[in-house]
């Protein structure tokens, strides 16, 4: 099929100039918790509003605690959500349930309003026996097939195209849903962003390219990473559509979210969405921004908090109340804490997990290596604390039950 | 001398390198002001300026491409991956462009003053994105020298060796070594031979190759024979490619025995190559198999990464194996 394509003729060498982009911000929710004049809210019952408030309160609350864990030196590593709530439970919010959503790595709230227990990210965390991820990567990069989450990778943008695909996906087994995937503006740079776009338009994907533009990638500022007004003047290039939100609104994402949904799964053409947020934290527990950034630039950004912002909004409505706020917190934070040491006391992976998963069915060379480091760690059981003792539990053998259904079990819908 | 550890010797080297020669320049994602997330290039914006050492979009394929282009011009490039395992989106322009430059065009246009630097390997509990050792990929590259240190020492001759070596240099950072090694690093400008390697310690009953951060585990484990009465000597590989077939030889000459041990997987790792080589040319001296100690032929784990690791009981047993036979 040839697309027709415009051919509009001028005489005269006049350049279109980049600089001529600029996209507005879609804002609906004041920071003291009323509306901007004229502005309307979504359609949002109580019920909703405050399933919303809680996985953003939740985040908050984890980020603090697992943070401080980190520095107690009870886990390695761990990557805060703080300042972008409202970006990502707002757009998480306006999916269907069964929609896909692909993470990049900073989304823990979008795994929090699906349901994801405090058991579920803290086995992960500590990568425990219980950990979905088997142990195997480091903390934060959770995943569900339950709730459609599909485990975060660390090279940046490698979901962005898969997203594509997996929408196309969707949308060829006739399904009634889309794909979201969470993106950075630091990896809106990779050459799979543009890959991805790209191919959606042409393919018409029902998928959501979200971006969450919140100012620094690591210590590298938006100005050194574009040169253009932001990530959202991109679509214009793949004929797509294209909305410019305030990241910290909880209204208008989800509202600008709602439509995306609406427009993709209707009419199978993607959409971007570029939420203008901040980082209020570091980038990752092994970074310091006082390095890059002032405490000043920080601190104007913190009045900006989405959280207080929706908070005030839902008390201005007499849903939520000062002592609710208080006590959910506490019951937050303890039951954060004691889920933790639960999960840290778990006995880690046993040998096996090393060997498993890297085919459906262990390789003659898997089980080889297999066998070859039982033996080897029989005879230094000291220098192995975390298998000696548990190695006659483990086996390498091919007629394991799961591998029947070990393909594409979130197409399935179970755990 | 001083004593400086290898991040350190690195920043020296590329310090040392910029000012002798404007034509160097330094890049990279978070390399500029913030000096890299390891701090590698700590400095050099504030002395050379924003044109010269810069922050660079977040885009690998990008980063070597505009290397590719910059070298190809005449400039010195010493681009910065952030990780080894993410040099994989500049694969192609790595295996395709950089390496094939020269023989392409006849020798019109070269990429020889391109440097890529990516610190690698595991040990530091980054699960398997942050642990890869990937230079055998590179190896099997022609066109391509790629180069790993053991210790800041090697670290600083290295890096200024690649910088001015008329081809293009991948040079891997053995990063677990980055804090942990230190030692004594001249401050004059110094550079170390490419495509040598070095006899660490002399020994008579095997010879034991390594390279990067693997050369400790192998001493380690010599330690261990030593007191079993195993003399082992120890070769440091340090260029990977192109590799001093040479030097392994002679000592498998004199030892008869022969143990490689790297980090990356067994199957398809660099060791698959020297043994076959070595097998070649010293099939009559051998009096044992020669042995491979590596990572395992499965993805880099977090957890059971000590499981995982070839360490030096891995090493102590295979030596006493091959001594054994
Ligand atoms: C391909 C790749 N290159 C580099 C990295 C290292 N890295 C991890 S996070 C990050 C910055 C990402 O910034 P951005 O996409 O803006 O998201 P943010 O962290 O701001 O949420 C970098 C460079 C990586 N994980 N993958």
């Amino acid at each position: 099929m040839t697309t027709k394509q415009r051919q509009d003729v001028i005489h005269e060498a006049k350049f279109m100039d980049g600089d001529e982009f600029h996209i507005a911000v879609f804002k609906l929710l004041q920071q003291d918790g009323t509306l901007y004049d004229g502005a309307k809210a979504p359609k949002l019952d109580k019920e909703k509003a405050l399933r919303i408030y809680r996985a953003m309160l939740f985040t908050r609350v984890l980020d603090e605690r697992m943070l401080a864990a980190q520095r107690q030196g009870r886990l390695s590593f761990y990557m805060q959500c703080t300042g972008e709530e409202a970006a990502v439970v707002g757009s998480t919010a306006a999916l269907d349930d069964d929609d896909m959503i692909m993470a990049q790595y900073r989304e823990q709230a979008a795994l929090a309003y699906r349901g994801f227990s405090v058991d579920e990210f803290m086995n992960q965390m500590f990568g425990n026996e219980k950990d979905y991820g088997k142990g195997r990567q480091m903390p934060i990069h959770y995943g569900s097939a339950k709730l459609n989450y599909m485990t975060i990778s660390s090279p940046l943008a490698t979901q962005i195209p898969q997203a594509a695909g997996y929408a196309y996906g969707q949308k060829m087994a006739g399904q009634e849903n889309c794909t979201l995937v969470y993106f950075g503006e630091g990896a809106a740079s990779e050459g799979d962003f543009h890959a991805a776009l790209n191919m959606a338009t042409v393919h018409h994907a029902p998928v959501i390219f979200f971006c969450r533009n919140n100012g620094y990638a690591i210590s590298t500022p938006a100005v050194e990473q574009f040169a253009a007004d932001g990530v959202a003047p991109r679509a214009f290039g793949y004929k797509m559509r294209v909305i410019r939100v305030d990241g910290n609104d909880l209204l208008a994402v989800y509202q600008a979210t709602l439509e995306a949904r609406h427009h993709v799964v209707k009419h199978h053409h993607p959409v971007l969405i570029e939420a203008m947020t901040y980082r209020l934290a570091a980038h990752s527990s092994s970074d310091d921004p006082s390095g890059y950034r002032s405490k000043k630039e920080e601190e104007a950004w913190r009045e900006k908090d989405p959280i207080l912002r929706m908070r005030r909004w839902l008390e201005s409505k007499k849903w939520w109340s000062e002592e609710e706020e208080k006590s959910l917190q506490e019951d937050m934070r303890k039951d954060v804490l004691d889920t933790m040491k639960r999960a840290q006391k778990l006995p880690p992976p046993t040998l096996d997990s090393l060997f498993t998963d890297v085919y459906a069915r262990p390789t003659p060379a898997l089980k080889a290596q297999f066998e070859q480091l039982k033996a080897h760690i029989r005879k230094y059981p000291e220098a192995y604390p975390k298998s000696a003792d548990r190695l006659d539990d483990t086996s390498l053998d091919d007629t394991r039950p799961e591998l029947e259904d070990s393909t594409n079990i979130a197409a399935k819908g179970e755990a | 001398m001083a004593k400086r550890n290898m991040l350190q010797a690195i920043n020296e080297a590329l310090d040392t390198a910029m000012a002798a020669d404007e034509k160097v320049m330094c890049f990279g994602e978070d390399v500029g002001g913030f000096g890299g997330v390891f701090r590698a290039t700590s400095n050099l914006q504030e002395k050379f300026g924003k044109a010269r050492c810069f922050n660079t979009p977040l885009v690998e394929q990008g980063i070597v491409g505009f290397a590719n282009g910059l070298a190809s011009q005449g400039s010195i490039a010493v681009a910065e991956i952030q990780f080894a395992d993410y040099i994989f989106p500049a694969f192609d322009q790595i295996v395709n462009e950089t390496a094939k430059f020269r023989y392409r065009s006849g020798n019109l246009f070269n990429v020889g003053g391109l440097t890529i630097r990516a610190p690698y390997g595991g040990g530091i509990s980054g699960g398997h994105y942050h642990s890869q050792s990937p230079e055998a990929y590179f190896a099997h590259t022609p066109g391509l020298k790629v180069v790993i240190p053991r210790n800041p020492h090697q670290a600083k001759g290295l890096l200024l060796a690649s910088i001015r070596d008329p081809d293009p240099v991948i040079f891997f950072e053995p990063k677990r070594l980055y804090r942990a090694s230190s030692g004594e690093v001249p401050e004059s400008d110094y550079e170390l031979p490419l495509g040598e390697a070095e006899v660490t310690r002399e020994g008579s009953d095997i010879t034991l190759v390594a390279w990067g951060a693997q050369m400790e585990m192998a001493e380690k484990a010599a330690d261990l024979a030593d007191k079993e009465g195993i003399s082992c000597e120890i070769i440091d590989l340090r260029t990977i490619l192109p590799w001093d077939a040479e030097t392994v030889a002679e000592s498998v000459f004199k030892t008869g025995r022969l143990l490689v041990t790297h980090e990356a997987p067994l199957t398809g790792g660099f060791a698959g190559e020297i043994a076959a080589t070595i097998q070649e040319h010293c099939f009559l001296y051998l009096e044992s198999p020669i042995s491979r100690v590596t990572g395992l032929d499965t993805p880099f784990p977090l957890t059971l990464e000590k499981e995982y690791m070839p360490d030096h009981l891995k090493i102590f047993e295979a030596i006493k194996a091959s001594v054994n036979f």
